[in-house]
């Protein structure tokens, strides 16, 4: 998890991505490894969820470049990015009646052409991705009557099912209650340090993204504010200049996480 | 744990899920559906060829039909019930269930497409383009004399210009209501109902205003039932016309199905899943335009089979289009032969536009289907 590591998953090198004008993200230089979990956090409208387009492919870069496994990712095709990043998009309303199954082996899409039928292998994949996001006895629910907690599982399973290795969250634990929040983000946390995946995920709460990921970057107005490790960055500083409240980080006397005390909107 | 990891996912899939046969893998559920299907299909082809003039008897029709396509049945093939299945109904029931399955195709397709249940070619605008396209031919470039709708006789040799009419109609009005429903690259179900609404006003103005003009009350009327949507003396001429631009657009539709599946689950989803969103959606909104627009120049803008059989077959056997789509094609010409048969029989001698037979029996149908399903109405 050092810059030492010769060939990082992913760089980003000053990417600029403007909308109507405006700058959304501007010299977004950042690499991210196998087998972290990197943490974007900054308030709304920082970029977080643009950010994780842009590496993903889903809206172009104006400026700079993104390197996907030491290949720049404009030169992949739609599929071939496919096999490589899984993106957990926010949980929105999915409202169709698909099985839990039928979703998650959607995930298998990139790896089939267009003349193939799922076998039994990916059949063995979707069950094994099932299995890892506990999520193998909803297999034949429809999604539409699941839970908040279970659908986001069973995003991470068709996020599995594609056997990416770089794996995009964008809020995973939004709406979610702190238990299932614990569990998601345990759950991903120990698909990066076991499974060996990359990892970034949006994430709101500060104190959850102190605990659970390896680094952290902080964005703010469209440009890294700062980055490096949860200490590092939540510092009550930082966060009084991008998300203007009066923060006191201390560790946890229970359980020796970063915890933040919030004092006050910033007094100007 | 190991329980359930014990367990196979085909044996939960069958406890919890609701759709027919949702247990079995894709494949057995398609040969499973579309065998029960094409028995429907095949029972409304001898109800609708045994009605007529002349009642044939069920049981004469199917032999008559089981001999015409090589099974041999011992039917005498120049007995008079022979020649009237063979060559009187059933060239007419070769149309109706080609433009049943391509009505119907093109309406699951563009409901994947647009993610809507309520999208149908004629909802949206498209067959009143394609409409629009066909009448302007008719009236403006095409002698009336030599029309073929007024004589129902073969066709002439200029008669590419209704399908390509009809094509370029439809192919303008579904871009215009597509573009017009984009909101940053999303669809709005909202501006795609009011663009369509909007769209088969302007589109039916025109049309009206082109006929008003038109002095020959014989074209009016052919063109006015042909707009209701008509299959009144479509002979082999009109199947050999459409059959292969709807032959071979269904058969290519029938590889995007995955794709539309994906599109169904939302577009940034289907494209961070692979599927390169802008090019599968013009492929797929340029094979729908060309499926309505040749059965539209063949049979006119009938309406309702693209919503109701789509929805009809959605609720039994469930959204996924990779089955979905194959059983539309097939219920859709099961659904429009039967339809056929109805608008030959009700009022006959005289015949119903078939489009009314299909609106009469589509409607109060799917209403009674939101009346049942009003609880758990799911968009998809």
């Amino acid at each position: 998890m050092s810059d030492s590591d010769p060939s990082p998953l992913l760089k980003t090198d000053q990417i600029n991505c403007r909308l109507e004008g405006r700058d959304l993200l501007r010299d977004i230089s950042l690499s991210v490894f196998r087998g972290e979990l990197v943490g974007l956090i900054g308030p709304n409208g920082a970029g977080k969820t643009t950010l994780l387009k842009l590496i993903n492919g889903l809206w172009p870069v104006d400026r700079g470049r993104i390197t996907l496994l030491d290949k720049p990712l404009k030169h992949y095709s739609v599929r071939q990015v496919a096999r490589v990043i899984a993106h957990v998009p926010q949980i929105t309303a999915l409202d169709f009646s698909f099985t839990v199954q039928q979703i998650v082996l959607m995930g298998r899409n990139p790896h089939l052409s267009r003349f193939e039928l799922e076998t039994e292998h990916d059949r063995q994949i979707t069950e094994h991705a099932m299995q890892r996001t506990n999520t193998l006895h909803l297999a034949g629910r429809l999604i539409n009557t699941l839970s908040g907690g279970e659908r986001q599982r069973v995003l991470i399973a068709r996020a599995l099912a594609q056997e990416p290795q770089l794996l995009l969250l964008d809020e995973p634990t939004a709406n979610l209650d702190i238990q299932h929040q614990l569990e998601i983000l345990g759950l991903v946390c120990d698909l990066t340090c076991r499974d060996g995946l990359g990892a970034v995920a949006a994430v709101h709460d500060l104190e959850l993204a102190a605990r659970f990921c390896d680094r952290l970057i902080l964005l703010h107005q469209g440009i890294i504010h700062t980055m490096g490790t949860p200490a590092e960055v939540l510092t009550s500083e930082h966060l009084r200049l991008t998300y203007g409240v009066e923060t006191q980080p201390y560790a946890d006397p229970n359980t020796g996480y970063l915890r933040l005390s919030i004092l006050a909107p910033r007094k100007d | 744990m190991s329980s359930t990891a014990l367990s196979p996912v085909k044996g939960l899939a069958r406890r919890n899920s609701t759709f027919l046969l949702s247990g079995l893998g894709v494949l057995p559920r398609l040969v499973v559906v579309c065998s029960v299907l094409a028995v429907l299909l095949f029972a409304a082809m001898v109800f609708a060829a045994s009605t007529g003039p002349t009642t044939i008897p069920a049981a004469d029709v199917a032999n008559a039909i089981l001999q015409y396509i090589g099974i041999d049945r011992g039917v005498d093939v120049h007995a008079p019930v022979y020649r009237i299945v063979t060559v009187v109904r059933l060239p007419g029931l070769m149309v109706a269930a080609l433009v049943g399955a391509a009505f119907a195709c093109a309406g699951a397709t563009m409901q994947g497409l647009f993610r809507n249940p309520l999208a149908d070619p004629g909802i949206i605008g498209v067959s009143a383009g394609a409409s629009l396209g066909v009448v302007l031919v008719i009236t403006q470039f095409a002698a009336l004399d030599n029309l073929w709708l007024l004589n129902n006789g073969p066709l002439s040799n200029a008669l590419w210009r209704i399908p390509a009419g009809a094509f370029i109609g439809a192919v303008i009005s579904s871009t215009l209501v597509y573009v017009l429903s984009l909101q940053r690259g999303r669809v709005n179900i909202a501006a795609l109902l009011l663009a369509g609404i909007a769209l088969n006003s302007v589109l039916g103005a025109f049309t009206s205003a082109l006929l008003l003009r038109t002095s020959n009350y014989d074209a009016v009327h052919a063109i006015l039932s042909w707009l209701v949507g008509s299959l009144e003396g479509r002979g082999w001429d009109y199947f050999h016309l459409a059959k292969w631009p709807i032959i071979v657009s269904i058969g290519l539709l029938l590889l995007y199905t995955r794709d539309l599946n994906l599109l169904v689950i939302g577009e940034e989803n289907a494209q961070s899943l692979g599927v390169n969103v802008a090019q599968i959606r013009l492929v797929l909104l340029v094979l729908s335009s060309l499926i309505t627009a040749s059965a539209v120049s063949i049979a006119g803008a009938i309406g309702f089979v693209g919503l109701i059989v789509p929805h009809i077959l959605r609720l039994v056997i469930g959204p996924d289009n990779r089955i979905l789509l194959p059983a539309s094609v097939i219920g859709g010409a099961a659904f429009l032969v039967f339809a056929d048969a109805v608008a030959r029989s009700v009022i006959a001698p005289e015949q119903l536009p078939v489009g009314i037979v299909t609106a009469l029996i589509g409607g109060p149908f799917f209403l009674f289907l939101l009346w049942r399903n009003r609880r758990s109405i799911a968009a998809f």
